[in-house]
């Protein structure tokens, strides 16, 4: 049974219809590319899914079973976790701060309870030795590399062991050296059996850890291939609109 | 090594750590790089150096009465002040809170109500006036600085007309203890001895230290400042945290007014004028960020601490009082400008 199914999912803002009757399925342990120009719908899609608004229209299944997600949270209950564009971290706070952050673990007695700090910095350790990143958990994240901070993003989507990770765009603001060891991490989560989408505008990337690739185009699902069926000069077509479809 | 840096073999772990030789800090380097350290310095030197100039005056166990009791009231706002300040917010309110709360409660006792009641009474005006501020800001989503602006309006009026703009002074029953809590002291002995008002701050410093180190709530309040977009996609309950710092500050400002009606033995709807800059500095001196983010309880007790002191300096010194708030505003200034230069050199 593939872990995510999304039918004829539409997202209307007014009169912009940013997603139309998009169809996807996501199987466990794969990578799937999400590909498209500016404005094509890719990250309104993985908001959709992530819960940040519901769609007008059409149908989300996570195994199997139908879901409507009006917070984050909600969608982080049922397993799905994101990494943002941003990467959404707090500067002023460190690693392990980050990595918890709205999940803290706490101990205390009775109905006193307080952060635990050593348990966190622990846990948020052995999830960067798992990804194989050297971010140190009480190091503040504002002096942390591109690669760093992305490790800390992942490894927060680790926490709750989740079925699928969304990732709009994590190697779009870091250096090429960075940039493998963040396809490198994106191994290790697929290894780990998780289902990943990938969005990306940099076709490199894509061919590097994806399973299969998507192609968007003005809010349109225009293509679906396995990875190893297709090329970058395909794919660039599709996206421009210079192949209509595939 | 550094060979082996600049061009890593393929597969190679190169920590970015060797390469860019971050360390971690010690607790050493961590205490020297906060701005209360230094503003504990000042403090210290300015105390030392009075101390010699004016033996007689400065360095006496009466003076050092008068003084720590008059920085503990702007102390304790400046508190909960921090608060706010942490999620990037301000408020203005808090200085026609205290006069609101101070005629509340003064109301309270001259209707010849207990003592807990009236302090009761003045603690709700507070928070009620809190809450509309976090109500107004969280969910309406207006800025902290007109809402506030518009709250230090408001509750200065309301103080007013509740008043019959009238020093209250009648007291009833209830007086004699609730005169005690910001008038009493704690003897030492040796002709010395501390306020209570001083002791509540020691208290409340405390509390709130531990509860930014060491709780959930104080976390999250970091979190809204440093990143609000962030702290709300992890399921931080960002407009929750909003409406309780200005609740928390309200409260902070309400009981600052309840001490200082005590100690003076009156109440008056003047209370507090323009003691929104005197918390807004004390916080922003202890290193407070006001682009949010940064906040220590330390750093408003000193910040406090440092501005009463350097007062009563100049009025020892024989500056014309009206110097003072030249004084003020500059220390404000020079912290927020040192906070910047800080600021740009962890980037």
């Amino acid at each position: 049974m593939p872990v995510l199914e999304l039918q004829g999912v539409s997202k209307h803002f007014g009169a912009i219809h940013a997603l139309n009757e998009v169809d996807l399925v996501l199987e466990s342990g794969e990578v799937l590319g999400l590909m498209g120009d500016n404005g094509a719908g890719k990250t309104t899609l993985v908001r959709v899914i992530a819960g940040n608004f519901p769609p007008t229209s059409g149908e989300i299944r996570i195994d199997g079973a139908p879901v409507h997600f009006s917070k984050p949270v909600e969608a982080r209950q049922k397993g799905v976790e994101v990494v943002y564009q941003d990467l959404a971290l707090c500067n002023n706070l460190s690693a392990a701060a980050n990595v918890f952050l709205g999940r803290e673990i706490k101990k205390g007695i009775g109905p006193i309870r307080w952060l635990d700090h050593a348990a966190m910095a622990q846990r948020a350790g052995q999830l960067f030795t798992e990804l194989k990143s050297e971010t140190r958990p009480r190091d503040l994240v504002r002096q942390m590399s591109g690669g760093q901070r992305q490790a800390v993003a992942i490894a927060r989507t680790r926490l709750s062991k989740p079925k699928m990770v969304l990732m709009d765009e994590p190697t779009a603001a870091i250096s090429v050296r960075q940039v493998a060891e963040v396809l490198d991490l994106i191994r290790r989560l697929r290894d780990s059996g998780m289902a990943i989408i990938l969005i990306s505008h940099r076709m490199p990337d894509v061919f590097a850890v994806c399973d299969r690739v998507t192609v968007m185009r003005r809010g349109r699902k225009v293509a679906e291939k396995p990875i190893a069926a297709t090329s970058p000069e395909e794919v660039t077509g599709l996206i421009t609109g210079a192949i209509h479809s595939a | 090594m550094s060979a082996n840096a600049a061009n890593p073999p393929p597969g190679a772990d190169v920590s970015i750590e060797s390469m860019l030789d971050i360390r971690e800090q010690n607790w050493l380097q961590r205490i020297a790089g906060a701005q209360a350290f230094w503003v504990t310095i000042a403090l210290i030197l300015i105390c030392v150096v009075m101390s010699f100039l004016q033996p007689d005056s400065f360095a006496t166990s009466e003076n050092f009465y008068n003084t720590t009791r008059n920085f503990s009231f702007i102390g304790i706002m400046a508190l909960g002040m921090t608060a706010v300040i942490a999620t990037g917010g301000i408020d203005l309110s808090v200085g026609s809170i205290m006069g609101i709360v101070a005629v509340s409660s003064g109301l309270a006792l001259e209707t010849n109500l207990p003592w807990w009641f009236s302090v009761g009474v003045g603690l709700g005006a507070g928070f009620i006036v809190g809450l509309v501020n976090g109500i107004i800001i969280a969910y309406l989503g207006l800025s902290p600085f007109v809402t506030t602006l518009g709250m230090l309006a408001i509750a200065r009026s309301v103080a007013v007309v509740l008043s019959g703009n009238r020093m209250l002074y009648k007291f009833g029953s209830g007086a004699a203890i609730f005169k005690k809590l910001g008038g009493g002291e704690l003897d030492l002995g040796h002709s010395f001895s501390l306020s209570y008002p001083l002791l509540f701050l020691v208290v409340l410093t405390a509390v709130l230290g531990l509860v930014y180190k060491m709780t959930g709530w104080g976390r999250h309040v970091l979190a809204i400042g440093g990143n609000e977009q962030a702290a709300l996609l992890s399921g931080v309950p960002v407009k929750r945290v909003k409406v309780q710092v200005y609740v928390v500050s309200g409260l902070a400002a309400a009981f600052a007014a309840i001490l200082n009606v005590g100690w003076s033995g009156s109440a008056i709807n003047a209370l507090g004028t323009s003691y929104e800059l005197l918390a807004i500095s004390a916080a922003v001196i202890g290193g407070a960020n006001l682009m949010g983010g940064e906040a220590s309880a330390y750093g408003a007790f000193i910040g406090a601490a440092l501005i009463f002191v350097i007062r009563n300096s100049l009025l020892m010194a024989g500056v014309d009082s009206n110097w003072q708030g030249t004084f003020v505003g500059l220390f404000l200034i020079a912290a927020v400008y040192l906070g910047k230069v800080r600021g740009a050199r962890r980037e």
